[in-house]
């Protein structure tokens, strides 16, 4: 099972909005009293009301400064529900989203459409005027965890880039250079990346695992190319770019992956389960041996999310937080015995002994870390 | 099969430490008056015989009590269950290489383990079960033995002379507790051994009638253990390779014959403890009621042995194949005439006389794990053998074997590891090597 799941929230993009105004949203129709208004300027953000209703709600934005805007929607743990770009000077656009869950959200407009913008508080209201309490230690970690997320995507669009342009360059030996470092943001928040089900398979997806009729794209088809056929065809040209395509639809979605504490938890654990069933067996980089790379990047990965998370797990479960600090210390030990400068020893050069050795330290932090998402969720 | 039993009794087995609410599998108490038969386990190494007397004995208190067919083994007592006990039809036997260095982890991992095979012997799920209440773990228990009878499982635990002392090291403050009979193995001629099938700084043995609930108690051990152990190497065997019952058939090992004719029975009291049981003035206090085991992955040459004709094959061992009767006897349990088979054949040179007197209770199970890449079966016994000394027992007959033996033509030793098995686990208090690191 993934950890993380797309959005469960409805965006409407304005222009469906009609069909949702006049069809089931009747009850809440947006008529001018529900309407929020987003008045943007250079510096400043107004909001016509700070507390609605869960259900159906449409946004006004009117940008009345000089700047490109853009107007966010965001959950307590920093997940947008929904957002728009490209809001030019003194341009007006409609959003339309649903929000189901009662609870703190924020509106955020971001002159210049760069930074976290300027925030105002809102509250949904639940139809029943109850709201579900969350822990704000969780929503911090989650929104900390978010920021880590969309770090690495924003990290790895330049050096898929190298990648992809050796490629393009024909250089062989270049793009076997930057194939392992291209790939290590996506491998450190894999759930988040596999959460979004149709990107994975066009990026990571490994020979074995295509179904019939699938084309095959993404690192692993030119990993084959560059270190099995050992030459560039000028359809591995086309693949470069068709990736650095897929991994920038890849950056822009991670801040809609639904993540929670309990995801996050689970995630970290996947991440060692990726390790325990391909990178431990080789099947992973089985052209490039660059496993370790991948390893190591799994490893950070689920440690980024266990350290988040660390304070609430700290209180309902002492005993495992000190079992997993020891356990991430002696893997992450034994793995840079494995070290060769900024990257790894080639895998196919790792002895099966020393292979059981790596194997026993995954299951030996796995095993606790599979207790990680009951400690916090208690 | 069970016609001999007496399953009137109908006490539970005294409930393991645990939620004690599991209802789902009950064992039963067998009772001290049951009759029952004794079936040596293992291929005829070492045919160990006293005066034929191991057909039906009446079980005296200090036996190991038998089951009936799919109830509960007694985990507690003088003897851990598994050596002296009626043979079960499955094994997964698994030996661990202990990670940690703390002794006190250790100590607390051997602790969980007893619990947990309290439990499971006892038809108990692990921990707080197969479904966890909280949704958002996994369950503590692994599930696949739920609804299975507890299949005469038991569980038995050993030390490796690695847990002593390894490379020179003295890893737990153990060195000086090394029992003595607990040597490292010498090489013997033709051995062809896998580091990766050999050794093991501790060993559990499971032995069940159901190899599902074999296998589910070595994983579950092993999940326990992660961490503080892991599993070195693992093996799984099949044959029932001993009966329960005076009247039951002796089982045949892959060769075709059968196998454990002479082995020593879990009632000859007086030879288990000769032969068997350590015993109190045997100089290493704390084993005092426990055993040596030898465990040995044999591939037999199935192919070639196949095509072998059957007067070489019933001179290879000294026995007929249809009947199981000693070359010039007529039946299988008749005392065999040693003088009358070829001098290298195997039930001749494994015989006590020819050994002087060096007697193994055997427990061995045949195993096939698919084939080898060459397309030939990779099959053979695994020979498990449990003696007072190693020194006195394993280790002359297979010195003797080794050299002579015209079985060797058809056979190769490719695994091999001996433990300590501590005496039994005495009470709810107790654990698995408690004497040891008392």
């Amino acid at each position: 099972m993934r950890a993380f799941r797309s959005s469960a929230v409805t965006v409407v993009a304005a222009a469906a909005a009609l069909a949702v105004v006049s069809g089931c949203a009747e009850k809440s129709d947006a008529g001018d009293d529900d309407v929020i208004r987003v008045t943007a300027s250079d510096d400043k953000c107004e909001v016509s009301k700070t507390s609605f209703p869960a259900g159906d709600v449409k946004i006004k934005v009117h940008n009345k400064g000089s700047k490109v805007t853009e107007v966010y929607v965001y959950a307590a743990d920093d997940r947008i529900v929904t957002e728009r770009e490209n809001i030019g000077p003194d341009f007006k656009t409609e959003i339309t989203a649903t929000i189901k869950k009662p609870g703190s959200y924020e509106i955020a407009c971001k002159p210049g459409m760069k930074g976290d913008g300027i925030r105002q508080k809102i509250t949904v209201t639940g139809g029943d005027g109850k709201e579900k309490k969350t822990d704000p230690a969780l929503d911090k970690a989650v929104a900390e965890y978010r920021k880590y997320a969309q770090e690495q995507a924003d990290a790895t669009i330049p050096l898929a880039q190298k990648f992809a342009d050796a490629v393009k360059a024909g250089d062989l030996d270049a793009a076997k250079k930057a194939y392992a470092p291209s790939r290590l943001g996506w491998e450190r928040t894999e759930p988040v990346a596999e959460s979004f089900g149709d990107i994975d398979p066009k990026v990571d997806v490994r020979e074995d695992g295509l179904e019939k009729g699938q084309k095959w794209t993404g690192w692993h088809k030119l990993e084959k190319s560059l270190w099995d056929g050992k030459k560039i065809t000028d359809e591995d040209k086309a693949l470069a770019d068709q990736l650095m395509k897929d991994l920038v639809d890849w950056q822009k979605r991670v801040g809609k992956a639904d993540i929670t504490a309990t995801s996050m938890a689970n995630g970290a654990k996947e991440l060692l389960d990726e390790v325990a069933t391909g990178k431990v067996t080789g099947e992973e980089e089985r052209y490039s041996h660059t496993d370790l790379d991948d390893f190591q990047a799994n490893v950070e990965g689920a440690e980024k999310s266990y350290e988040l998370l660390k304070p609430v797990a700290a209180k309902n479960d002492a005993a495992l937080v000190k079992e997993l600090d020891k356990q991430f210390g002696d893997l992450k030990k034994l793995l840079g015995d494995y070290r060769d400068g900024d990257s790894f020893k080639a895998y196919d050069s790792v002895g099966k002994d020393d292979r059981k050795k790596l194997s026993d330290a995954v299951n030996a932090l796995a095993e606790p870390l599979s207790k990680l998402a009951g400690a916090v969720a208690k | 099969m069970t016609d001999a039993i007496d399953t009137k009794a109908e006490d539970r087995p005294e409930e393991p430490a645990g939620d004690g609410t599991d209802e789902k599998r009950t064992g039963r108490k067998p009772s001290r008056r049951t009759l029952l038969g004794w079936g040596g386990a293992g291929l005829a190494f070492g045919a160990a015989a006293a005066g034929g007397t191991a057909a039906a004995l009446r079980l005296d208190d200090d036996a190991a009590p038998a089951a009936a067919e799919g109830e509960a083994v007694p985990f507690y007592g003088p003897h851990q269950a598994g050596i002296a006990t009626p043979v079960q039809d499955r094994l997964h036997f698994a030996a661990f290489d202990v990670r940690t260095d703390d002794r006190e982890q250790l100590i607390k991992l051997l602790k969980e383990w007893t619990a947990a095979a309290a439990r499971m012997t006892a038809g108990h799920e692990v921990g707080e079960g197969a479904i966890s209440e909280n949704d958002e773990l996994p369950p503590d228990d692994t599930g696949e033995a739920l609804g299975l009878k507890p299949s005469r499982l038991t569980l038995t635990f050993g030390v490796g002379p690695t847990l002593f002392e390894k490379d020179g090291k003295d890893r737990f403050g153990l060195k000086g507790r090394r029992p003595k009979a607990l040597i490292d193995l010498p090489t013997f001629p033709g051995d062809n051994l896998d580091a990766a099938r050999s050794g093991g700084d501790l060993c559990v043995q499971a032995c069940a009638d159901d190899p599902q609930v074999a296998v589910h108690a070595i994983r579950n051990l092993a999940r326990i253990g992660m961490g503080r152990v892991a599993i070195r190497w693992s093996q799984l065997g099949f044959g029932k390779t001993s009966s329960t019952t005076p009247d039951a058939m002796t089982p045949r090992n892959m060769m075709g014959f059968k196998d454990g004719t002479r082995n020593i029975a879990g009632t000859e009291t007086d030879r288990l403890d000769k032969f068997v049981w350590v015993g109190e003035k045997d100089g290493d206090g704390w084993m005092a009621g426990g055993s040596y085991l030898v465990a040995r992955r044999i591939r037999m040459h199935i192919e070639t042995w196949d095509r072998t004709s059957l007067k070489e094959q019933e001179d290879v061992f000294g026995r007929d194949k249809a009947e199981g009767a000693p070359l010039g006897k007529r039946k299988e349990r008749e005392e065999p005439n040693l003088r009358v088979m070829k001098p290298d054949a195997h039930v001749r040179l494994a015989h006590p006389d020819s050994n002087a007197g060096a007697t193994i209770l055997r427990r061995g199970y045949s195993f096939t794990d698919g084939t080898d890449g060459l397309g030939r079966l990779d099959a053979g016994l695994f020979f498990i053998a449990y003696q007072r000394d190693v020194r006195d027992g394993f280790v002359p007959i297979q010195t003797r074997l080794s050299r002579s033996d015209a079985l060797n033509e058809y056979i190769q030793h490719v695994g091999s590891a001996v433990f300590a098995v501590p005496p039994g686990v005495r009470d709810k208090d107790d654990w698995w090597g408690r004497a040891l690191f008392g």
